[in-house]
Parts: C-alpha cells; sequence; structure tokens
C-alpha cells in the first residue's frame, strides 16, 4: 500500500462525483485539440496553394503601379540590380525565392511579346555572401517546392512556372511561354532569334492563363545587355513567408528598400491572415473556457471531496500523517486527474479532428502526437491549480475533526 | 511518560466561553491503564486531543517523555504521533474504500515501511485477531466487530509505545465490547500506556487508574475505586 494506492482507491470509490469535473476538463481539451490539429492542417494547405500562386511580394520602382499583377514589372522604370544584394544580405526572414527581373518589349512575326531576363538560383549560390543569408533555406511550413510526378524530365520549367525562380540558365538559353510557341511555332531545341542574338529553346512553358504565356525568358545579364541597360531591374519578385508577412515583412522590405515599392498580393494573404487570427482566436476562447469552467469546476468538487473527506484526514493525521503529506495526497489526485483528463481530451480531440476537419476545413488532417504533451500539460496546470487551495485547506485542517465529540 | 501542566483551553461557542479544561496538572507514568470518566461536557476528549498532540492548549504545557508537545511545529508533531501514539476510535475511523488489509497498513505507509513487509505485518495483525481470512474486505463488508478489530491491529501495526482511546466500547455489543477491552489489556500488559476516555462503567472498571473529570477539572483521581465513582 502506498500513497497513490490510497489516491487511486478514493477516486474510484468517488467517481461519480468526479465525473463532472473529468467531463468538463475532457471536453476542453478536446475543443483545443481540435482546433489546433485543424488548423495546423489548413495552414499548410494554405501554404502550399499560395506557394502554387507563385511569387507573392513584388518590389517595383516606386513609380509602378500594381493593377496587374503579373504585368506590373513591364512599365518602364527601373531601379539598381544591387537592390537583390541588399536583400539577399539582409538576414530578413522569411524571404525565399528571390527572382529578379528586367522586361523589354520584343517584336516578332508581327506580334509583341515581353523578353524577360532572370538570374537562376546557382549564380546566387555561387556568392558565398548571400548564400550565408540564408536565401534559399525555406522554413518549414513556409511554401513547398512542389514535386510534379511525372515531370522529373523537365524541372526547370517547373520550378519557373511554380516558384518563379529557375536553378541554371545559360547565357544563349531561352525558355518560352505556351502562346510564344505557339505563334513562332516553337519546340525544344529550336534555335529563336531575339534583338539579334540566337536563343536556344530550352523549354515550352506550359500554358498559365497569364501574361507570362506572351514571355521569353533568358539570362538577366544577356537581356540587360541586348536591351543595352545597365545593371538594372524592373522587378524583384519574392515567394515570401505567409507567417512572416503577416509579421510585417513588408514594412521590413519597405524600410530596407526606402526608393522601391513593395507590395503584396494582398487579398491571398489577408485571407490567410484572417482565417489564422480566427482560428487563434477561436483557440484562445476555449483555452479561456476550459480555465474558467474546468478550473472552477475541478476546485468546487475538490473542496467538497476535502469536506467530505475531513474526518478521514482528521484519521490520518491522528496515525501521524502531517500537512505535507495531506498537501501531497490531494495534489497527486489533482494530476491524475489532469493527466487523464488531458489524454482523453487528446484523443477524442484528435478524432473529432481527423473524422470532422475534411469536412469543416476542406483539407486532410493527421493526428500530431505533440499535441499529447501540450493536452497534458494544459490539462495538469489546471487541475494542480484548482486543487492547490483546495489541498492547502485539507493540509490545514484541524484533525480534531477525527473525534466526534469535539 | 506523559505529563500535563496547568494545562486550560476554552473553546467559543455561540459566543460564550466554555472552559474546557481549567489548571489541569497530572501525570501518567510508564505502563499505566488510565481511564478518564466524567459527564458529557466534561473535557474528556478535549484531554484526550491534548495528550495526542492535536488539540493546543491555551495555557500549560503538555509533555511526552520530557518533550513539549506544543512546543514542536506540527510536522514534528505529526512524526511523533507516528512514532509513539496510537488511536482506538469510537467509530473506528477506517478508511471506507481501502481493504482491512490496507487500513492495518496505512499507519506504516506513514512510517515508511516497504512494501512486502507492510503487507505481511498486516496479515499477521488481522491473522492474531481471527481476521486472518478477510484481508481483502473493505470495512462495508465487515460486521462492527470486525471492524473494530480492524482498528485494534491497526493500532498495533507501529508498536505504539501509548495508545489513546475514545470511548472504545461505545459502538459495541457487550461481547465485543469485552474483546476489545481484554486486547486494550493485553497490551497493556506488554507495557504500552493505555489511556481511556469512557461512559461506560465495566470498561473503567478494567483500568488501574481513574481519573473523573467534572466541568474541566480533575475531580477525582484515584487507583481503583471505579465502582463508587461511577455511581
Amino acid at each position: 500500500m502506498r500513497l497513490r494506492t490510497l489516491v487511486w482507491r478514493e477516486i474510484f470509490e468517488r467517481k461519480n462525483q468526479l465525473a463532472t469535473s473529468f467531463l468538463a476538463i475532457v471536453l476542453g481539451i478536446t475543443a483545443i485539440v481540435a482546433i489546433k490539429n485543424v488548423t495546423f492542417y489548413s495552414e499548410k494547405a494554405v501554404a502550399k496553394e499560395l506557394d502554387a500562386l507563385g511569387a507573392n511580394i513584388l518590389i517595383l520602382p516606386k513609380s509602378a503601379s500594381v493593377q496587374d499583377y503579373y504585368s506590373s514589372d513591364m512599365q518602364g522604370d527601373e531601379f539598381p540590380e544591387e537592390y537583390v544584394n541588399r536583400l539577399a544580405t539582409s538576414g530578413l526572414q522569411g524571404l525565399d525565392n528571390l527572382s529578379p527581373k528586367l522586361s523589354v518589349p520584343v517584336d516578332m512575326g508581327g506580334k509583341r511579346f515581353t523578353l524577360t531576363g532572370i538570374l537562376p538560383k546557382n549564380e546566387f549560390a555561387a556568392k558565398a555572401a548571400w548564400q550565408g543569408a540564408g536565401v534559399f533555406a525555406r522554413p518549414e511550413g513556409c511554401g513547398i517546392v512542389v514535386a510534379v510526378p511525372g515531370k522529373a524530365a523537365t524541372p526547370a520549367k517547373e520550378t519557373l512556372v511554380r516558384n518563379r525562380v529557375i536553378d541554371t540558365l545559360g547565357d544563349s538559353d531561352a525558355l518560352v511561354g505556351a502562346d510564344v510557341a505557339a505563334s513562332l511555332k516553337l519546340k525544344q531545341d529550336d534555335t529563336l532569334q531575339v534583338m539579334g542574338k540566337s536563343f536556344t529553346v530550352s523549354a515550352v512553358l506550359p500554358q498559365t492563363g497569364t501574361i507570362d504565356d506572351s514571355r521569353i525568358f533568358a539570362h538577366l545579364h544577356t537581356v540587360q545587355a541586348l536591351a543595352g541597360k545597365s545593371s538594372v531591374l524592373n522587378a524583384i519578385e519574392i515567394v515570401g513567408c505567409c507567417q512572416e508577412i503577416s509579421k510585417g515583412l513588408v514594412q521590413k522590405i519597405n524600410t530596407l528598400l526606402p526608393e522601391a515599392k513593395v507590395v503584396t498580393v494582398t487579398q491571398v494573404v489577408d485571407t490567410q491572415i484572417k482565417t489564422n487570427r480566427m482560428m487563434a482566436r477561436l483557440s484562445m476562447v476555449f483555452l479561456v473556457i476550459i480555465v474558467l469552467v474546468g478550473g472552477a469546476s475541478i476546485a468546487n468538487y475538490m473542496y467538497a471531496n476535502v469536506f467530505e473527506r475531513r474526518r478521514e484526514i482528521g484519521t490520518l493525521m491522528a496515525m501521524g500523517a502531517g500537512s505535507k503529506l495531506v498537501l501531497r495526497m490531494f495534489l497527486l489526485k489533482a494530476l491524475l486527474l489532469g493527466v487523464a483528463g488531458g489524454l482523453v481530451g487528446y484523443l477524442l480531440g484528435t478524432v473529432v479532428a481527423v473524422v470532422l476537419g475534411p469536412r469543416i476545413a476542406g483539407v486532410p488532417v493527421l493526428p500530431m502526437p505533440i499535441l499529447a504533451l501540450w493536452a497534458l500539460g494544459i490539462a495538469t496546470a489546471i487541475s494542480l491549480l484548482a486543487s492547490y487551495f483546495p489541498a492547502r485547506r485539507a493540509a490545514r485542517l484541524d484533525p480534531c475533526a477525527a473525534l466526534q465529540e469535539v | 511518560m506523559l505529563r500535563m501542566e496547568s494545562v486550560s483551553k476554552t473553546y467559543s461557542r455561540r459566543r460564550k466561553e466554555v472552559c474546557a479544561l481549567d489548571n489541569v496538572t497530572l501525570n501518567i507514568a510508564r505502563g499505566e491503564f488510565v481511564a478518564i470518566v466524567g459527564p458529557s461536557g466534561s473535557g474528556k476528549s478535549t484531554f484526550l486531543l491534548m495528550l495526542g498532540g492535536m488539540l493546543s492548549p491555551a495555557s500549560g504545557r503538555v509533555l511526552v517523555d520530557g518533550v513539549s508537545l506544543y512546543d514542536l511545529d506540527t510536522e514534528e508533531r505529526a512524526a511523533l504521533r507516528r512514532k509513539s501514539i496510537g488511536f482506538v476510535f469510537q467509530t473506528f475511523n477506517l478508511i471506507p474504500y481501502l481493504t482491512a488489509s490496507e487500513n492495518v497498513q496505512v499507519p506504516l505507509m506513514l512510517a515508511g515501511v516497504d512494501g512486502n513487509e507492510k503487507t505481511e505485518r498486516a496479515a499477521e495483525l488481522l491473522g492474531r485477531l481471527g481476521l486472518g481470512d478477510r484481508l481483502d474486505h473493505k470495512p462495508s463488508e465487515l460486521s462492527v466487530g470486525q471492524q473494530q478489530r480492524v482498528a485494534l491491529a491497526r493500532v498495533q501495526a507501529n508498536n505504539p509505545p501509548v495508545i489513546l482511546a475514545d470511548e472504545p466500547t461505545g459502538n459495541l455489543d457487550p461481547e465485543t465490547g469485552r474483546a476489545v477491552l481484554a486486547f486494550l489489556e493485553e497490551v497493556n500488559r506488554e507495557g504500552r500506556t493505555i489511556v481511556m476516555v469512557t461512559h461506560d462503567m465495566r470498561a473503567a472498571e478494567k483500568a488501574k487508574r481513574i481519573i473523573r473529570l467534572v466541568e474541566g477539572r480533575v475531580h477525582s483521581d484515584e487507583a481503583r475505586g471505579a465502582q463508587a465513582l461511577l455511581a
């Protein structure tokens, strides 16, 4: 027989009285776990969607308008290529897939297309300082490089379309948009004459439904030379981390590049931010409810339990139990209640999230074992805090209660 | 062994001061069997609680083996109770959700005795009291007499040199009452000091010394002669 045997037996002896408090804590934890679980996968899904949309931050010359997001780099104004260097070496968290661009109009086959110079990733990587700044290290949940099954042979065009960057690009290589290819009857490995220079078509990009279909992508420095321009750009596209955008990434870039205009795909980001905030608030509401309702219910139960057991406590004290042991006895009971409530709440919350998540948020939801620790922590903390004062009362009880006459 | 020095205690009941003990001084030597008798409200239970270190006096000192009980802090007093004092309650005060064996193990658990030793000691004590086949029964599954025997086994668990009994025969039929008194006589013969509060004349007759309390004062303190005192 140990102290925990005594506590355990007492719990089962009076389990009906304990049921309400247990239920309160289980329901609270269930709700929080379910919300947190669904929110996590919902955020992941939205991050994936945002990533598929491509760049979500655009750096433009101050005078540029952004009425058409996809053609906003074709308004003639320019800024120095050195901005890329500033961004890459800034150490700002949340910047991902920087894509500097210079676009110039070109007439070919009686039609006007856009020759867009882009800087391949390998040229960033070559610069040790930029590498050190972690430009290409994508934080967890901060956009995903989407693997396209069966398209491993053409990764360049996929990454260009989806992530707005390309790993390598030769001086005489060109990637052509779907409309350009159709108009000029181009296919991979064909030769293309642009502004007097001969390019090899390294890939034909899939249809996107945007102005990108009318673009010819070539190396930035080649385009700068053909256009007779120095090291200047029309735009820098960035896949910014959604969470970081919500934490004020745009303002930080604005501070870093005061001469430029920084815009985001605000609608998409705002929706995500609003969803995240709503979920966070909902979590907080449930947390407050569980603290108040669960805590009050446990405290109430514990006070009643102490009152009911005052004779038993008095007897234990008469037999030599000290105040500390009585305090420990009630806190151990609270701990068991919290652990059981946390575990059952976690299991129920996970089932609710996995079953209802796809219906509510439209995303597949998987169990998150880390939430078990979280649920246990919250439930035991609430249970212990709510039980402390009743336990202290028990520890200070007059042992004379053991004898009826007094 | 037990000593009270000018001990007084007053309670406040409905805004009235009630004197439970009034300047009581007495000694109880090791191995004595003392019965405390007196009418209801005479301070018998207060006297017992004070000797047990559970109720502090308003004035005066209570000493156990020369140690002033109420100059110790509560944890030290609890430790002294664990080691030196056993209680027998009128209503047994068994813990309802524990078995007979577990009830007997409670004082051993409080004293920090190891697991197996606790179980064996409980079985031995209950066996000696004829409850060897009731080890796993809860109090509600035992008769009143059996419950009292479990309580007696429990009081012996830690071999306390002092046993304080509050109306130990009050709730029992005559036969069980006699068995309880026989038990107290037996443990007294083993050298333990017994202090028993009782209304029961036959029970008091078993004691070697009878102290009669009236209105919180020692009215008489005599060896034997209980019949005359209780009449």
